[in-house]
C-alpha cells in the first residue's frame, strides 16, 4: 500500500481535516460551530493544495476563503441569530438527499475513480512544475488569461455592488 | 509521491458531502456553507489533474483561481440575498422563503 513518507503522513491528517470538517459542516446543529468546522475542512484543503505544490493557491485559500469568506458567513450567522439553533436542523427529504448523494458518489466512483484506480507508479509525473511566477504571468499574458481575469474582476465588481444594494436598509 | 486517485477520492467525498447538504439542510446559510464545500471539492480535483496531467501549462492553477473568484462573488451575493431575506420574512428557513410559489 502506501509507503509512510512525510508527504503521504501529510495527505492523510490534511484529507481527515478536509473531510471531517465537511460532514461536521453538514451535520452539526449550532451553525457557529458548523462555520468552524468550515474553516478546518478549508484549511486541510489548503494542505492539499501545498502537497500538490500550488502554493500561491494554498495562501489564496487561507486568505480569501478563512480570510475573507469564512468571516463572512460567521457574519451572517450572527446577524440572523435567532436562526442559529433550529430544532429541525434537516429538512422532509433528508433520507432522499443522502440517496442521491451516495448514489453520486457510487457514480463517480466508477465513472471517473476506477478508470485511474492503482496507477501507483507515480514515476512518470514531472517533478518541475510550473511556479507562482509562470501563474501571474499567464493571468495577464494576451495570449492566455488575460480576458477571463477582467472578466472575473468585472464580476466581483458587480457582485460588490450588488451585494451592498440587496442588503442595504431601505428606510 | 501519493497517487492521483486518493485526491479524486477526496474530492469525491468532499463534493458528496457538500451536495447532501445543500439538499438536506433547512437553514440557508448552512446551504450556501455546503456549497462552499462542493467548489473546494472541484478546486481540488481541478489542481490534482493539473499536477499529475499538464503541470508546465498553467490552464489547471488558472481555473482554480477562476473558481476562487465566483466562489467569493457567490458568498457574498448569497449572504446579502439571505441577510434581505431574513429582514423582511424574520427567517432564514428556505421553506418560509415561498413568495414565488405558485
Amino acid at each position: 500500500m502506501l509507503e509512510l513518507n512525510a508527504q503521504s503522513i501529510g495527505f492523510l491528517v490534511f484529507s481527515v481535516f478536509t473531510i471531517g470538517g465537511g460532514l461536521g459542516v453538514v451535520t452539526s446543529r449550532n451553525l457557529i460551530h458548523g462555520a468552524l468546522f468550515l474553516i478546518l475542512s478549508l484549511f486541510g484543503a489548503a494542505g492539499l493544495f501545498v502537497l500538490l505544490s500550488a502554493e500561491f493557491l494554498a495562501a489564496v485559500q487561507v486568505l480569501v476563503y478563512i480570510g475573507a469568506i469564512a468571516i463572512l458567513i460567521i457574519f451572517a450567522v450572527m446577524l440572523t441569530r435567532s436562526m442559529t439553533r433550529l430544532s429541525e436542523v434537516f429538512n422532509r427529504q433528508w433520507w432522499l438527499s443522502a440517496v442521491v448523494a451516495v448514489g453520486l458518489f457510487v457514480l463517480i466512483l466508477v465513472g471517473v475513480i476506477l478508470p485511474v484506480f492503482g496507477g501507483m507508479d507515480t514515476a512518470s509525473v514531472a517533478p518541475d512544475v510550473a511556479t507562482t511566477v509562470d501563474l501571474g504571468v499567464a493571468l495577464v499574458d494576451g495570449n492566455q488569461y488575460v480576458l477571463p481575469f477582467e472578466v472575473a474582476s468585472i464580476l466581483l465588481t458587480a457582485a460588490m455592488i450588488g451585494a451592498i444594494v440587496i442588503a442595504r436598509d431601505n428606510e | 509521491m501519493v497517487p492521483l486517485w486518493m485526491y479524486l477520492l477526496v474530492a469525491a467525498a468532499l463534493f458528496c458531502i457538500g451536495a447532501y447538504g445543500v439538499l438536506s439542510r433547512r437553514n440557508a446559510v448552512a446551504i450556501l456553507m455546503s456549497v462552499e464545500l462542493m467548489l473546494n471539492a472541484v478546486n481540488i480535483n481541478l489542481i490534482a489533474f493539473w499536477r499529475y496531467l499538464t503541470p508546465q501549462n498553467m490552464s489547471g492553477q488558472a481555473f482554480a483561481a477562476f473558481v476562487f473568484v465566483i466562489a467569493a462573488a457567490e458568498a457574498a451575493v448569497g449572504l446579502a440575498i439571505i441577510i434581505s431575506v431574513y429582514r423582511s420574512r424574520r427567517s432564514v428557513v428556505v421553506e418560509d422563503v415561498n413568495l414565488l410559489k405558485g
